[in-house]
């Protein structure tokens, strides 16, 4: 299990070369000056643009950018941002705010994602089943933005049940319409996967092999169709909190949320290339380890798989 | 109740009887209306005695065991008679009831070992969950003492392993130790071993049999073999089509079968039945000439030369273990044979004997490690692209599942034409008249031709994937277990249509198969395989009337039923 643990590390090692270099890559491509775009409507300063082009390296061809850039990364020095801040404090900033929001959300989708799943599983055809498969079909249907400004006007600004938006601390209680919000997708499917699975496992033998051996419903479905059945549910949850670190830009815009997301949607509107970069990478690495971490829990689930002999 | 007055049996008229159905119908609910899988069945088990139902898939045999531990699924329900328990009606039982007398009361032994343990769990929490239940002790010491009289060796080690860590006889025996752990009065084993290998089907038949004579247990046993229901039941139960045509002592009934069906099964029972189906014989492998189109006849059976030689084929798989590591896995070591032009040799063998990579080599699926496959004085590892696929229209298969083998998104007609189109034969009209005469071949009407593999039987798509094996006029034809999943009616009509279409058409076989029964029914020479290795070669009388090695010996004795003595006229058809 170790060497396959650190075989698993050293793979990180290429993906964050090529995930770095794609993304510099994009950034280096977008159209516009953004030395210009810093100085809005004002005449721009030939002297000081050439200055700050030379400080952020911008008058080098791409290649030598990139490498002054993992210079500097391998120096544990990721630079500053356009205002002047080092990143790596402004990372230190937002990243602990949208992974608080990930794993609310995440909560949140795994747990009543597990339990209406289960019950709907088990109660196929009937009405609980059919009401909770429509309302999962429509919440996957409407996108995120449409749903979390319905319940940002529905519960926080007319029934008044929580702040419509968030302060700058992002307490876990500010966070609570948000992760729901957040989740509200993922949810869905959980919900949606969970069910498929239970129904098939129900039909398994094993299962009804338990019932023979005269076990109590409950303990056959807790101990025979529950584990079973979240083996492909846990594996779908792992490789979504990568997803919703990432994907929370549209949720942090509607509740102003100072996270990743925010940060990255301004970094890209202002060709910040180092910023948008480093805050790339680290989604990257969060989810290839993430995506590890589902793997090991995989082989505990289930016992057919092991990873080295 | 009243139910043991009913009893005439002067013997047992002081017994009440165990389990007594009566007039028993379960019915399903389907898209269509409700469909009755068990009318009219009525069967009695008295205690400490086994009782057998028997019929092909589709009978209700299962249906009717699952009724009597309330296992039956969702949508189906008994719609009329009792099923009585020790005199309690416990057909309209309430849930409750039912899990108070599973486990302790009825137990069952499911059929397939491979998936009817939880893969999650080690062996030992299934056992210990199951006394658990039934308030029992559920100890670590219980638990070992528990699978080791079900004979599983070293259970105390082997119950902290998994079900995947299981070979499937030593999951067959955890799941006997599972279903005789409480200590029932009845043990419903549906198929208990038909999934596996037949020496080990003994094996564990034996222990089951010394199991439930020592604790009185009584046994409703569902099987499709007649042989083994007559070796191993006191009573046999016949069903068809949901419904009880014959019942009576085992013996009795297979030596005197009343009903026109139970005739039929005796018949045509491999297990039973001795002899090579004559049909080739007496037609005459001549006959040949004048219905083999162009392609086969310019080869001429009558010369009884050896088609396919094998020459020290060897086969080493790599097992990978560990980091760049490998351990070899010979899967076929040194077999030699050859097959002669217009005979039928089979391959014999329990699973992993090698014989199914022997055929995919013979099929050029494969490639051998070592040795030669010299198909028509050519050998096959020498051949380019182009002859390779003048090869294949020489040699076809037909496999073992008819249901996994043919396209379910191509009707008949396109399935049967598909090798014409890719060896470009004939044009449109040349080819639907080809496809129709193929369809005669395998006595399928021709309205086949429009219809998709999911309306069709078994035995008929394993005609459809006859027939396509037929359509390129191919001289050998390798069959790797071609009925073995068919009931053993059909399974017994497509044996016939093989033979007959041998002597007509002057094809060789290459059986592969593990059921012996099916060998001597088919086959001119035998080849049994063991550990990759070819044990023994010769005739199939030879081979069966006197085997020379003690593997080959087993291998025959095993055949349950094999030591049943039976009129000759009644043996076969």
């Amino acid at each position: 299990m170790s060497t396959y643990i650190l075989r698993r590390f050293l793979q990180l090692i290429p993906v964050f070369l090529g995930a770095t270099l794609l993304v510099y890559f994009l950034v280096f491509s977008l159209p516009g000056d953004p030395i210009v775009a810093l100085f809005g409507d004002k005449p721009v300063n030939e002297a000081v643009a050439a200055k700050l082009r030379v400080q952020y390296h911008l008058d080098q061809p791409f290649w030598m950018q990139y490498l002054f850039y993992l210079q500097s990364i391998f120096t544990f020095d990721l630079g500053q941002d356009f205002s002047g801040r080092p990143i790596a404090t402004v990372l230190g900033e937002v990243f602990p705010v949208t992974a608080r929001l990930a794993i609310m959300a995440l909560i949140f989708e795994g747990v009543f994602g597990i339990v209406f799943g289960l019950i709907a599983g088990l109660r196929k055809g009937k009405f609980f089943d059919a009401t909770v498969l429509v309302a999962s079909l429509i919440v996957i249907g409407i996108p995120i933005f449409v749903l979390g400004f319905l319940l940002q006007f529905t519960i926080g600004v007319q029934l008044g049940w929580a702040k419509p938006t968030v302060s700058s601390a992002a307490t876990v209680q500010d966070l609570i319409l948000p992760a729901i919000v957040l989740g509200l997708g993922s949810f869905a499917y959980v919900l949606r996967l969970t069910r498929t699975s239970v129904i098939e496992n129900m039909n398994a033998d094993y299962v009804r092999t338990a019932t023979a051996k005269g076990l109590s419903r409950f303990r056959v479905v807790r101990v025979h169709i529950l584990r079973n059945s979240l083996i492909p549910v846990i594996t779908f949850l792992g490789a979504d909190l990568g997803a919703l670190m990432g994907g929370a830009i549209v949720t942090e815009g509607i509740f102003n949320i100072p996270g990743v997301g925010n940060r990255l949607y301004r970094a890209v509107l202002s060709g910040e290339g180092p910023t948008v970069v480093s805050i790339v990478t680290v989604l990257v690495l969060i989810y290839c380890l993430s995506n590890l971490l589902v793997d090991l829990l995989y082989a505990w689930l289930d016992p057919r798989i092991r990873y080295d002999n | 109740m009243s139910a043991s007055v009913e009893i005439q049996e002067a013997d047992d008229a002081v017994e009440r009887p165990l389990l007594e159905i009566k007039d028993l119908a379960i019915g399903f609910t389907t898209s269509n209306g409700e469909v009755n899988a068990v009318r009219n069945a009525h069967l009695t088990i008295m205690p400490g005695e086994t009782v057998a139902i028997v019929g092909e898939s589709g009978s209700g045999k299962s249906t009717t065991a699952l009724a009597a531990i309330g296992l039956l699924p969702g949508n189906g329900r008994v719609s009329a008679g009792q099923i009585l328990f020790d005199g309690e009606d416990i057909s309209g039982a309430s849930e409750k009831r039912m899990i108070e007398l599973r486990g302790n009361s009825i137990g069952m032994v499911p059929q397939d070992p491979m998936s009817n343990l939880n893969p999650v769990w080690k062996i030992g929490d299934q056992v210990r969950e199951t006394l658990k239940a039934n308030g029992l002790p559920s100890g670590p010491d219980d638990v070992a003492k528990v699978l080791s009289q079900a004979g599983l060796p070293d259970a105390a080690s082997r119950a902290k392993q998994y079900p995947h860590e299981f070979s499937g006889g030593m999951r067959q025996r955890a799941l006997i130790a599972i279903g005789l752990s409480c200590q029932p009065r009845l043990l419903i084993a549906d198929e208990p071993t038909s999934a596996l290998d037949v020496t080990v089907q003994r094996q564990i038949l034996d222990h089951l049999d010394k199991m439930t004579t020592e604790l009185g247990t009584a046994v409703l046993l569902i099987t499709h073999d007649l042989g083994l229901a007559a070796e191993r039941a006191d009573q046999v139960v016949v069903m068809y089509r949901g419904q009880v045509v014959e019942s009576g002592p085992s013996l009795e009934l297979l030596q005197n079968p009343q009903h026109p069906y139970t005739q039929r099964l005796v018949a045509s029972a491999p297990s039973l039945a001795s002899r090579r189906i004559q049909a080739a014989k007496e037609l005459g492998v001549e006959t040949d000439d004048m219905l083999a189109p162009t392609e086969t006849a310019v080869v001429k059976p009558s010369k009884a030369d050896e088609i396919l030689q094998i020459q020290n084929l060897k086969k080493v798989f790599k097992l990978r273990s560990g980091l760049g590591k490998s351990t070899d896995f010979t899967a076929v070591d040194d077999v030699s044979f050859s097959v002669k032009r217009g005979t039928t040799t089979a391959i014999v063998g329990e699973s992993g004997s090698g014989k199914s990579t022997v055929a995919q080599m013979v099929l050029n699926l494969q490639r051998p490690t070592s040795g030669k496959i010299i198909f028509d004085g050519v050998d096959t590892s020498t051949l380019n692209s182009k002859e390779l696929f003048a090869f294949r229209r020489r040699v076809q298969p037909i496999f073992q599942d008819p249901y996994g083998s043919l396209d379910p998104m191509y009707n008949i007609f396109r399935t049967i034409e598909e090798p014409l189109r890719t060896h470009k034969i004939g044009d449109k009209a040349s080819r639907e008249k080809k496809v129709r005469e193929l369809l005669d071949q395998v006595a399928l009407p021709q309205s086949t031709m429009q219809r998709y593999p999911n309306e069709l039987s078994g035995g008929q798509r394993q005609r459809v994937a006859i027939a396509r094996a037929l359509a390129l006029d191919p001289e050998v034809i390798i069959c790797d277990e071609a009925v073995s999943a068919l009931d053993v009616l059909v399974q017994a009509q497509v044996l016939n249509l093989l033979a007959e279409l041998q002597s007509r058409l002057g094809l060789t076989y290459l059986f592969i198969t593990h059921d012996l029964a099916v060998v001597r029914q088919i086959a001119d020479h035998v080849c049994v395989m063991e550990q990759g290795k070819l044990v023994e070669t010769g005739s199939t009388d030879d081979v069966f009337d006197a085997p020379q090695q003690d593997y080959t010996k087993a291998l025959l004795n095993a055949i349950p039923g094999a030591r049943l003595m039976l009129p000759p006229e009644v043996a076969v058809a």
